[in-house]
C-alpha cells in the first residue's frame, strides 16, 4: 500500500539543526564572534547595512555570521528584523557638508579648499594576494595627525556659485517613503534616490556601467566622493530645538554631467547624487550614475531606450531580497500548477496524433 | 450612420478650429482649421518638417495639443477624458501607421491582428471573429491559409494590408492615414493604392491621409490641405490645387514632382 | 507558546490597520489590486509573504488557522507558516477545513465547499492578469482602469488558433461582477468554479508586488472563453487511488521507474476524511485491488 510522502515538519527541523552545525564548521576551529566579524569584514558589514536600510555594525555582524557569510541572506535577516522596529521619529536630512571626512576625492580639480584626502582605500594598491596575513602577523601602525578640523565645502558648491551647475534648490516637502507606502510609478525622485540606496550593489554597479558604455550616456565626471561621520538629529517636539542623537558613516557622490542648455538658456552642467551608509564607496558612484540617467525625461533628454533610463525598469528589479525570493521561489512544490500542464500537454499530443493518424 | 446621411450630411464629422502644437519655441502646427465631411477624403502634403504629421498626431489624440479645438461628431474631442478617447481610438476611428510594425502586434496571428478590435469591444465568438478575419483578410488580398502565420513572415506590402484589414474590421467612421505608401516599392505601392481606393469608396470611409506623395493624393484624396512650416498655406479640391496652385511654395511642390 | 518579542502575529497594529484598510477597500471594489506598503516578512518574497501578512491583519486569538500548500497541510512550505503563526500568534490550528476560520492556501482551493464566516487567504505571486501581455504596470493599470482587455482575448484566440483550445491550465483569467479581470493566482483551472458565487471570504496578497484584491462573498466570477470555445474545468481523467474520490484535483505519483503512476487527492484534508468514512480507492488498504 502506498503511503503519501508526510514529515514535512520533521524533515524541516533535521535541515536547520544541520544548517546550524554547518555554519559552525569544524570546531577545531576557533569560532568568530560578532566583534570580529563587525572590525574585521567592516566592507561587508557596510554592504549589509547599506542594503538592509539599518544603520547597526553589531546586528550586521549578527547577520553575516547567521547567514554564513552570504550578504544577500544577511541583507534579509536585517530587513525582516527592521520591519518590527517601532517609527520613533524621523532625523532632520543630515549635513554631509559638515562631514568629518576621512577621505574625500574630487576628480574635476586637481586641488581645492580641504584639499584631497585618500584615506582609507584599496586604489593604488596593487592585488597582489598578501600572504603575511595568513601568518596573522600584527598589523602595521598607520602614521596618524591631528585633524585640522577646517571646513570642507563641497565642489557642487564652487560651481553652483559661478552658475556652472543646475542649482540643487532646498525642497521642504516631506520625501515618500518607501518602506511605508507602496511604491507607485511613475515614482519621482525621492523614492528613486531610496530605492537606488538600498537597492542590490551589484545591479546598481552594472546599470552604471552600462550607461557608460553608450546605453544611456551622462558623461559623468566625480565631481566629488566623500566618507566619514556625520551627525544625525532629531526634532524634539517638546524642546522645540533638534538633539544631536548619534553619528554615522555615510559615502556621498555628486557627479557633474554633461550639461544642458540651448539658444536662450546658457549652458549648465547637471548633477547626478549618491548617498548611501557606511564605506561604500562603489555603490556611491555607481547610485549618482543611474540617478543621473533616469533624470532623462526632467532634464528634456530623449529617452534612447536605455535600461537605466527606465525608471520603472530599474526599481521594479533593484530590490535583491524580492529579487532572491522570487528566484528561488521556483523551488518550492508546483505538483498542482504542473499536474494540470501535465494533463493539458498530454491532451494536445492525444489530439494532434489522431489528427495525424486521420489524415494518414 | 446610414446611407442617406452619408450622401448628404448636415455637419461636418469632424471640426478642427485653430489647432496649435509648439514644442519649445518652435512651431509644430500653428492656427490650423478645416472640416471634414462623412465619406470625404482629405490629403495633407507638405515637405518632412512641415509639421503634416505633428497635425496628424495631435487630430488623433497621441499628443497633447496647445490650442485650439476638435470636434468629432459634434463631441469635444480635447476636453474628452482618456478614458472616452481610448475608446473611440478602438471603435471609431483608426490609426494606420507608416511603419506596420508600429500598428501591428508582431507576435501575434495574422487573425488574431485581425480579430484584436473585434475582441476588445465585446465580440465572444471565435467562429464569428475567425470569419471575419478571413473575410478581411481576403478583401487585402491575404491568401486564407495565411491566417495562423505571425506578421513577421509577411513582406512589407502584406504587413500594411494587414494592418489596414486590422483598423478597419470594426468599420471605423474616420481613418487617419500617416504614410500608408511610405517604404514599399513602387510596384507595391501602386498595388495597395489600388486596394485603398476600393476600400474608401465601397465603405464610404472618411479619411485623412498625409503623405508627401503628390501621386497617392491625386488617387485618394477629394481635397487637398498643402503645408509649409507648420501652416496651412493652401487648400482646395485636389485637382484644382494640384494643376493650378496658387501659393508660390504649393507652385513649388508641384513642379518638383513634375520633374520626377 | 507565543513568542513575547514580536507582537501578536508578528506585525505591529499600525501595519495590521494599513493591510486592513487595503481589505477593506479591496471588498469594495471586487476583483480591483489595491496598493499596500508590504513590509519585508521573516520569510522570502515569493513564499507568501503577501499571503502570510492578510492572514496577520486578519488573525484574532480566537481564529483557528489552516494552512496548505498545493493542496496538502503537511507540505515544507505550509508547515513554516503554520508554525510562524503558532509562534508568533499562538493561535489554535487545525487540518480539517471545516473547523477552519482562516485558511491561507497556495495553489488550491480546498474540496470541500466553504461556508459563510470562513476566510480563505491566498499567496500571489503574480496579481497582474495582463502582466505577461504587457509588462509595464504603468500601462497595466490604464488598462483596467479603461477596461481595456481585448489583449486578453487575443490571447485565448491564439492559443485556440494554435492548439485547437484554449491553453491555459492554472492561473486561468477570471473576470469579477463584470468589471475588472483578475488573475485568481496560479490555482488550476479545475479549481476555477469555486471561486463564483462563494459564501466565503476570499483575500488575495501579493507581497513583493505590493497588491492586495479580494472576492467578497457571493461575489460572480466568470473564467474568460468565447461562446463557442466555452471554458472547461478539467482534471486528470481517474479516480483518487487512495479514496476513491471521482471529483476532486489529482496529484501525478510516480511509484517506480517503469512507468508506474498513482492518483492521489491533492487535498490531503479531503482525502483523509474520505478514507475514515471508509472509501477506498484502487491502491488503498483493504480497497478492492
Amino acid at each position: 500500500m502506498y503511503v503519501a510522502v508526510k514529515g514535512g515538519e520533521r524533515a524541516i527541523d533535521n535541515a536547520h539543526s544541520w544548517l546550524a552545525e554547518e555554519r559552525r564548521g569544524d570546531p577545531a576551529v576557533p569560532e568568530l564572534s560578532v566583534a570580529q566579524i563587525r572590525e574585521q569584514l567592516a566592507l561587508a558589514i557596510n554592504r549589509v547595512m547599506a542594503e538592509g536600510s539599518l544603520y547597526d555594525p553589531d546586528l550586521a555582524a549578527l547577520a553575516i555570521k547567521q547567514a554564513r557569510g552570504d550578504l544577500i541572506e544577511a541583507i534579509f535577516l536585517i530587513r525582516a528584523y527592521r520591519t518590527t522596529l517601532p517609527r520613533l521619529a524621523a532625523a532632520n536630512p543630515v549635513d554631509t557638508g559638515a562631514m568629518a571626512v576621512d577621505r574625500r576625492v574630487s576628480a574635476t580639480f586637481k586641488d581645492l579648499p580641504g584639499g584631497q584626502v585618500l584615506g582609507p582605500t584599496f586604489d593604488y594598491t596593487h592585488r597582489l594576494l598578501d600572504f603575511a596575513l595568513m601568518a596573522e602577523g600584527a598589523a602595521p601602525v598607520a602614521a596618524t595627525a591631528p585633524a585640522d578640523g577646517a571646513p570642507v565645502p563641497r565642489v557642487t558648491g564652487f560651481l553652483n556659485r559661478d552658475g556652472l551647475i543646475e542649482p540643487a534648490l532646498p525642497d521642504d516637502t516631506p520625501p515618500p517613503d518607501l518602506t511605508r507606502e507602496p511604491l507607485e510609478l511613475p515614482a519621482g525622485r525621492p523614492l528613486r534616490l531610496q530605492a537606488i540606496t538600498r537597492g542590490d550593489e551589484g545591479f546598481i554597479l552594472s546599470l552604471a556601467y552600462s550607461t557608460q558604455r553608450g546605453y544611456g550616456r551622462t558623461h559623468a565626471f566625480v565631481g566629488e566622493l566623500r566618507i566619514g561621520a556625520v551627525a544625525v538629529e532629531c526634532e524634539i517636539p517638546e524642546l522645540g530645538f533638534a538633539v544631536e542623537i548619534g553619528e554615522i558613516t555615510v559615502t556621498e557622490c555628486e557627479t557633474v554631467n554633461q550639461f544642458k542648455g540651448s539658444k536662450t538658456e546658457p549652458p549648465q552642467f547637471t548633477r547626478g547624487y549618491g548617498l548611501v551608509f557606511g564605506q561604500t564607496e562603489r555603490k556611491a558612484i555607481a547610485m549618482a550614475l543611474v540617478d543621473r540617467a533616469l533624470r532623462w525625461q526632467e532634464l528634456g533628454e530623449d529617452y534612447v531606450g536605455a535600461p537605466a533610463q527606465d525608471e520603472e525598469f530599474v526599481l521594479s528589479h533593484c530590490d535583491n531580497i524580492q529579487a532572491t525570493g522570487f528566484l528561488e521561489h521556483i523551488k518550492l512544490p508546483h505538483y498542482v500548477d504542473f499536474q494540470a500542464e501535465l494533463e493539458l500537454v498530454r491532451k494536445l499530443r492525444r489530439e494532434a496524433q489522431t489528427l495525424q493518424e486521420a489524415a494518414e | 450612420m446610414s446611407i442617406v446621411q452619408r450622401m448628404a450630411p448636415d455637419t461636418p464629422l469632424l471640426q478642427v478650429d485653430g489647432l496649435t502644437k509648439r514644442y519649445g519655441a518652435r512651431i509644430g502646427c500653428a492656427d490650423v482649421s478645416f472640416d471634414l465631411w462623412p465619406g470625404e477624403v482629405l490629403g495633407i502634403v507638405g515637405e518632412s518638417g512641415s509639421g503634416k504629421s505633428t497635425l496628424l498626431s495631435c487630430l488623433a489624440g497621441h499628443q497633447p495639443t496647445d490650442a485650439g479645438r476638435i470636434r468629432f461628431d459634434g463631441r469635444d474631442v480635447l476636453a474628452m477624458s482618456e478614458t472616452e478617447r481610448r475608446r473611440l481610438a478602438r471603435t471609431d476611428w483608426a490609426y494606420v501607421h507608416q511603419n506596420p510594425r508600429d500598428g501591428l502586434r508582431m507576435g501575434v496571428s495574422a487573425g488574431g491582428n485581425v480579430g484584436e478590435r473585434l475582441m476588445a469591444v465585446g465580440a465572444r465568438n471565435y467562429g464569428d471573429i475567425r470569419g471575419k478575419a478571413l473575410d478581411w483578410l481576403g478583401r487585402v488580398e491575404i491568401a486564407a491559409d495565411r491566417i495562423d502565420d505571425r506578421p513577421r513572415a509577411f513582406s512589407g506590402g502584406m504587413q500594411q494590408r494587414l494592418q489596414i484589414a486590422r483598423n478597419l474590421v470594426t468599420g471605423p467612421r474616420l481613418v487617419f492615414m500617416d504614410e500608408p505608401t511610405g517604404g514599399l516599392d513602387v510596384s507595391v505601392q501602386a498595388r495597395l493604392l489600388d486596394l485603398l481606393r476600393g476600400l474608401v469608396r465601397d465603405l464610404g470611409l472618411s479619411v485623412i491621409i498625409v503623405t508627401h506623395d503628390l501621386a497617392v493624393v491625386r488617387l485618394l484624396a477629394d481635397r487637398l490641405m498643402v503645408m509649409k512650416s507648420g501652416r496651412v498655406v493652401e487648400q482646395g479640391l485636389t485637382d484644382q490645387v494640384l494643376d493650378d496652385p496658387q501659393h508660390a511654395y504649393t507652385q513649388l511642390l508641384v513642379s518638383s514632382v513634375l520633374q520626377v | 507558546m507565543t513568542d513575547q518579542a514580536y507582537n501578536f502575529a508578528y506585525l505591529d497594529e499600525q501595519t495590521k490597520r494599513m493591510i486592513r484598510r487595503a481589505l477593506l477597500k479591496a471588498l469594495a471594489v471586487p476583483g480591483y489590486q489595491v496598493p499596500f506598503a508590504s513590509r519585508e516578512m521573516p520569510m522570502p518574497y515569493g513564499w507568501g509573504t503577501g499571503g502570510v501578512q492578510v492572514t496577520a491583519a486578519c488573525l484574532t486569538p480566537e481564529d483557528v488557522l489552516k494552512v496548505i500548500d498545493q493542496g496538502a497541510d503537511d507540505t515544507t512550505n505550509a508547515v513554516s507558516i503554520r508554525k510562524f503563526f503558532q509562534r508568533t500568534a499562538g493561535v489554535a490550528v487545525t487540518e480539517a477545513t471545516g473547523e477552519a476560520t482562516i485558511i491561507q492556501t497556495r495553489h488550491r482551493i480546498p474540496e470541500q465547499p466553504l461556508k459563510a464566516g470562513q476566510i480563505l487567504v491566498y499567496q500571489v505571486p503574480i496579481p497582474e492578469p495582463l502582466r505577461f501581455l504587457e509588462p509595464r504596470e504603468t500601462e497595466t493599470r490604464k488598462m483596467h482602469e479603461l477596461e481595456e482587455y481585448g489583449l486578453m482575448h487575443v490571447k485565448l484566440y491564439e492559443d485556440i488558433a494554435r492548439h485547437g483550445q484554449i491553453a491555459t491550465s492554472y492561473a486561468y483569467p477570471v473576470k469579477v461582477e463584470g468589471r475588472y479581470v483578475m488573475d485568481p493566482s496560479p490555482i488550476p483551472k479545475f479549481d476555477n468554479p469555486k471561486l463564483s458565487v462563494n459564501p466565503a471570504i476570499q483575500l488575495f496578497g501579493a507581497g513583493r508586488e505590493q497588491r492586495i484584491y479580494a472576492l467578497p462573498p457571493f461575489c460572480n466570477v466568470v473564467s474568460l472563453d468565447f461562446d463557442d470555445h466555452p471554458f472547461r474545468a478539467t482534471k486528470a481523467a481517474h479516480d483518487c487511488d487512495l479514496c476513491g474520490a471521482k471529483d476532486s484535483y489529482l496529484d501525478e505519483v510516480i511509484t517506480d521507474d517503469a512507468g508506474g503512476r498513482m492518483y492521489v487527492c491533492s487535498d490531503t484534508d479531503f482525502c483523509a476524511g474520505r478514507q475514515a468514512a471508509g472509501h477506498a480507492g484502487r491502491l488503498a488498504a483493504g480497497g478492492k485491488a
